[in-house]
């Protein structure tokens, strides 16, 4: 019986290593299904690795390339990187090379890449958000990449399990953003270093993918090696649209007597919609603490903050509504293909009738490119996943992190608001 | 693989953004190097000197995955990097490109400027300038084997061309 007593984490690094077991604190070589990079971690960084080893891609099919980071800047160092992106994805049969079509972590899943039980490394942090998917996916720099790409594998070491339950279904004006902004000033920016943190519970089981992914996706903001969902009908159901079939979503669960380091338990009732002051996630506080900041802008964004669902809550509050004036509104859809969705359905319609300019589909001011960036003196706030300082523009600016429905209720007051008297 | 240099020390929270602000990314390692830390400490990147050693707090590294972070102190001198913990993406790449980290939690009894000697492979460290000494936690051997190599490339051209 070789998945016995062991923690999802654990069983995916099982496969991956080609044991029957593993368990936490083993050192372990494992085999990568798919590695994911993207333009800036990607080819310019990997290429002269890869020509130092004298080696090329070990299976260019198990490799996806996704650019977003300098996506729509017009510099010519940006074109440069573009330019030869695009020529190294032409050189090689990849397993998927998608040129501006939105932001990785959420263009991988919605392509079809993952699936349940799947060991995947990306060249960036927030590559925690393929968890959401049942997968142990991690982020990593260029130079393991590039051993990765060389050698189709990596060493781990099996990460301790923080399991987070989620009790309840979360109040109106209450998103996956909120909680997972309370565990960051709960257990701290590095409280779940070196682990796997499993999100369990009735709340888990009651949200759709987008919000599951946020909870992986800021995994990486506990310090963690990944978030992770175990996969149910809600995640088969999701990964068939985008054309992948599961049927062995079983084996990938944590068994009931598995060892785990810790658990948390939030009571969903009792969550009020949270705000990261400047400059650490873990500033968080009930968004009473920081009501009435004034604000210059407010951005929806980013892989943690501008999948379909996030564009339908800022849509929600933002309705028959205008935007404060003299504040800035700014949404950048995660995808090409949610910013269509979201055109097809009317929701960016009463977005832009609010008074929002809506932004190419990348990486943008999250990490300080693009349009959106604050200047010094300024105040924004952002539905992304990092305030530190100078991040998302000049270090003399401020950013507060929230949900896209507190983003949304602060664009319409020009400070900062509580989303559920917009509700 | 002793490191002899002067230290540089920092407090907790030094993240990747920091370390390799993002408007630099897409321009020379050169260049981002010379940026290091600046919102922190201006005349951080044009005084290092090689040999250096990077002593920090907790939560060293948090943040991007973007390896120019351990870099661009790589690229400036620096030759060990020390803290109470770290992130673990900048851990790793740290070791990769061949720059020792260490955890240690006497990180306080380091002083800037002090003179440190590092011994990479026992992980001891002596504080020239107070007399000190103390042990950091120890690198499991596979990482002390990538680190003599000079980190993950040349170990795996090594290996690669091993028949």
């Amino acid at each position: 019986m070789p998945l016995m007593s062991m923690t999802l984490a654990e069983k995916i690094l099982a496969r991956a290593s080609r044991h029957d077991r593993v368990a936490a604190g083993d050192i372990v070589t494992c085999h990568v299904d798919l590695a994911m990079v993207h333009d800036s971690s990607g080819p310019r960084r990997l290429a002269p690795k890869l020509s130092e080893l004298g080696v090329d891609l070990w299976d260019p099919q198990r490799v996806v390339l996704i650019t977003d980071h300098f996506v729509g800047e017009n510099d010519q160092q940006s074109l440069d990187i573009q330019s030869f992106t695009r020529s190294w994805a032409a050189q090689r049969p990849l397993g998927g090379y998608h040129e501006a079509q939105g932001i990785c972590h959420v263009v991988l899943p919605e392509r079809g890449h993952l699936k349940p039980g799947m060991f995947v490394v990306g060249g960036d942090s927030h590559s925690t958000t393929g968890g959401a998917f049942g997968c142990l996916m991690t982020g990593i720099g260029a130079t393991d990449m590039a051993g990765v790409v060389a050698t189709g594998s990596i060493w781990m070491r099996v990460p301790e399990t923080l399991r987070v339950r989620l009790d309840g279904v979360l109040g109106e004006g209450v998103a996956a953003k909120d909680v997972i902004l309370s565990l960051c000033r709960n257990i701290g920016i590095n409280g779940a270093n070196y682990m796997a943190v499993e999100y369990t519970g009735s709340g888990v089981s009651a949200m759709p993918m987008d919000e599951r992914m946020v909870l992986a996706n800021m995994a990486v903001e506990l310090g963690a090696k990944c978030g992770i969902v175990a996969p149910d009908a809600t995640t088969c159901d999701w990964l068939a649209k985008a054309g992948v079939q599961v049927d062995d979503a079983g084996d990938w669960q944590s068994d009931a007597d598995a060892r785990v380091a810790r658990e948390l338990i939030v009571v969903a009732a009792d969550l009020a919609p949270q705000v990261a002051a400047p400059h650490s996630p873990e500033n968080s506080a009930p968004v009473d603490v920081h009501a009435g900041v004034a604000i210059d802008q407010a951005y929806i964004g980013a892989c943690t903050g501008a999948k379909l669902d996030d564009l339908r809550m800022a849509a929600r509050i933002v309705e028959g509504r205008k935007v404060a004036e003299g504040t800035r509104f700014f949404v950048a859809p995660a995808s090409v293909r949610i910013a269509e969705q979201a055109s097809e359905e009317g929701t960016l319609d009463i977005l832009r009738a609010a008074g929002a300019s809506i932004l190419p589909s990348a990486c943008g001011a999250c990490i300080g490119l693009g349009r959106a960036r604050l200047a010094a003196g300024e105040v924004g706030i952002s539905s992304s996943s990092r305030n530190f300082q100078g991040r998302m523009g000049d270090p003399a600016s401020q950013t507060y992190l929230s949900s896209p429905y507190t983003v949304a209720a602060s664009a319409l007051a020009g400070r900062i608001a509580d989303p559920r008297s917009y509700l | 693989m002793n490191v002899d240099g002067r230290a540089w020390v920092f407090g907790d929270d030094i993240n990747t953004d920091l370390l390799a602000p993002a408007p630099y990314l897409k321009g020379s390692m050169e260049e981002l190097a010379s940026h290091c830390l600046e919102d922190l400490d201006k005349d951080f990147a044009a005084s290092v000197s090689e040999g250096d050693v990077f002593v920090a707090g907790e939560n060293l590294g948090i943040g991007s995955s973007r390896e120019q972070a351990p870099q661009a102190l790589h690229m400036l001198g620096i030759r060990a990097v020390i803290a109470k913990s770290f992130g673990r993406i900048f851990y790793r790449n740290a070791l990769n490109l061949g720059l020792p980290a260490f955890v240690c939690t006497d990180v306080a009894r380091i002083g800037k400027g002090d003179r440190l000697r590092v011994d990479a492979s026992s992980g001891t460290i002596e504080n020239l300038t107070t007399g000190e000494s103390f042990t950091c936690e120890a690198l499991p051997d596979h990482l002390l084997e990538m680190l003599s190599d000079g980190g993950l490339i040349p170990h795996l051209k090594k290996k690669l061309q091993k028949p």
